[in-house]
């Protein structure tokens, strides 16, 4: 085994592999991040909402849940959710993408409910002190005041979580979901050859994610844009 | 409408922190009148500010009353049990702070219509058209499209000033507001509200601007230690000073 068969191996699985293994892969990978993302912003704001709420057991709520999601592995989240919710709710019986959608949503929504907290809580506390001298009440300050602020703190960083949701969809293989992972796993089955497939999904999952920094970068300079203090 | 001599009665205010290890106001008891402008000085700590800013509950007062128009804003509840609504008092105590606190996300004119409409309902064309006259007066109304980050630090507050008047306020609360200028923007903000105050407007003023109390306040208020030590006429708190923390304060402050 040296380098140049390696490397040979590599152009020939790729070429044999990329319609039927790969793109469906990315397919996969993408979707799943996207689902997650989009959906775990949408609950991460609502727990975000509870995690600053003048009612205190919502409060608690709310700090509770994002603690132990992100004290306790990921891979373990997986493995619950995967095994308990077909268990509990027969609606999700066979359902095995739906499961560990559901999973790694509940467990970026922990992440995303503090990016949306602190984003909010960046925002001078004398915009809050002004909207409210003014008379405006506690929703129109948040609506009109708070938030279009807010969100220029919020966007960039839901954008790094989406990349670091890329790379932990690969967890999702466990499951074989179909995603850049599990294909890696069916190409080494087929083939018997580890280290190739590893290595092409390796650079897939740099591209990807490479990629999307950069033009996140792009896209939060413009939000900067014309901000300078 | 009912009329009141005496805009807002404060009894016996205290503002305690760390269950009364800091006392900010250890019992402060003031009028304020229609018309009456009103500086308060001291030195930093003294509980200047925090008076200030209890009058419109932007801090919450430990113990004592705010009698506002007749009203009692420190109880959450009246003696009927109806909920008191702050905003709705708020709207009519227009304050300016030390840092502008202009909304970066919204031009000038944004920022003087958004309460307006968004809280009176005050038609838009209506509140840009008081806003633009509002502007003029204090000599922005070429900037009404700008964004705060396009003004200097005196035209910022200018425009803060203004943007507490388009709420058509019974009183003005101003919280040192050239503490964060530059000197020679002080003039400018001073001007505009030496302006106001000609106009019968009642003013609660904090700062350090000895010549601005002198010349256009009617009562002058000493504080230190979250008390008022000294009260009286311009003359007589700076050419009579009794309290020998005044007299001490006076001397550091006054060259």
């Amino acid at each position: 085994m040296n380098f140049a068969t390696i490397g040979q191996n590599i152009v020939k699985l790729t070429i044999k592999y990329w319609d039927k293994f790969l793109i469906t892969g990315m397919q996969y990978t993408i979707s799943l991040a996207a689902l997650t993302v989009g959906v775990g912003a949408v609950i991460g704001a609502l727990i975000a909402l509870l995690r600053m709420s003048r009612i205190a057991p919502f409060r608690w709520i709310a700090a509770v849940y994002t603690e132990i999601i992100r004290g306790t592995p990921m891979l373990l989240q997986l493995y619950l959710f995967y095994f308990a919710l077909p268990q509990l709710i027969p609606f999700l019986n066979k359902k095995q993408y739906l499961c560990v959608a559901i999973a790694l949503i509940c467990n970026s929504a922990a992440y995303v409910s503090e990016i949306i907290r602190s984003g909010i809580q960046a925002v001078d506390i004398g915009q809050t002190e002004a909207a409210r001298s003014l008379g405006m009440n506690q929703s129109l300050t948040m609506t009109q005041i708070i938030l279009p602020q807010a969100i220029k703190n919020i966007l960039p960083a839901l954008g790094n979580e989406f990349i670091m949701i890329i790379k932990d969809t690969s967890l999702a293989s466990t499951f074989f979901i179909g995603d850049l992972m599990t294909q890696c796993l069916l190409i080494k089955g087929a083939t018997y050859l580890t280290m190739e497939p590893l290595i092409m999904v390796a650079v897939i999952y740099f591209v990807l994610t490479f990629v999307l920094t950069k033009l996140l970068g792009v896209f939060e300079r413009r939000l900067r844009r014309g901000d300078v203090r | 409408m009912e009329t009141y001599d005496k805009l807002i009665q404060v009894k016996n205010l205290k503002k305690h922190y760390n269950k009364g290890v800091i006392k900010a106001l250890d019992g402060v008891t003031l009028d304020i009148n229609k018309g009456d402008v009103i500086v308060i000085i001291g030195p930093s700590g003294s509980g200047k500010s925090s008076l200030l800013r209890s009058l419109n509950l932007l801090e919450e007062p430990t113990e004592g009353t705010i009698l506002f128009e007749g009203v009692d804003i420190t109880k959450k509840k009246d003696s009927n049990g109806k909920k008191l609504d702050i905003d709705k008092h708020r709207q009519k105590m227009g304050m300016v702070f030390q840092h502008f606190n202009l909304f970066p996300h919204k031009t000038i004119l944004q920022n003087m219509t958004v309460a307006p409409i968004k809280v009176k309902g005050v038609p838009q064309a209506e509140a840009e058209k008081k806003a633009l006259e509002l502007l003029g007066r204090v000599g922005l109304a070429d900037r009404a499209g700008a964004y705060p980050i396009q003004l200097s630090g005196g035209q910022k507050q200018r425009v803060a000033i203004v943007r507490a008047l388009a709420m058509e306020p019974d009183v003005m609360l101003f919280d040192e507001p050239t503490s964060a200028l530059d000197p020679e923007m002080v003039g400018e903000v001073l001007d505009v509200m030496k302006k106001l105050a000609k106009t019968g407007m009642t003013m609660v003023v904090v700062t350090h601007e000895m010549g601005f109390a002198k010349e256009v306040g009617n009562r002058v208020i000493f504080m230190d230690e979250g008390k008022i030590l000294e009260e009286g006429s311009p003359d007589a708190i700076f050419n009579h000073p009794q309290n020998p923390r005044l007299k001490d304060f006076l001397s550091k402050v006054l060259y």
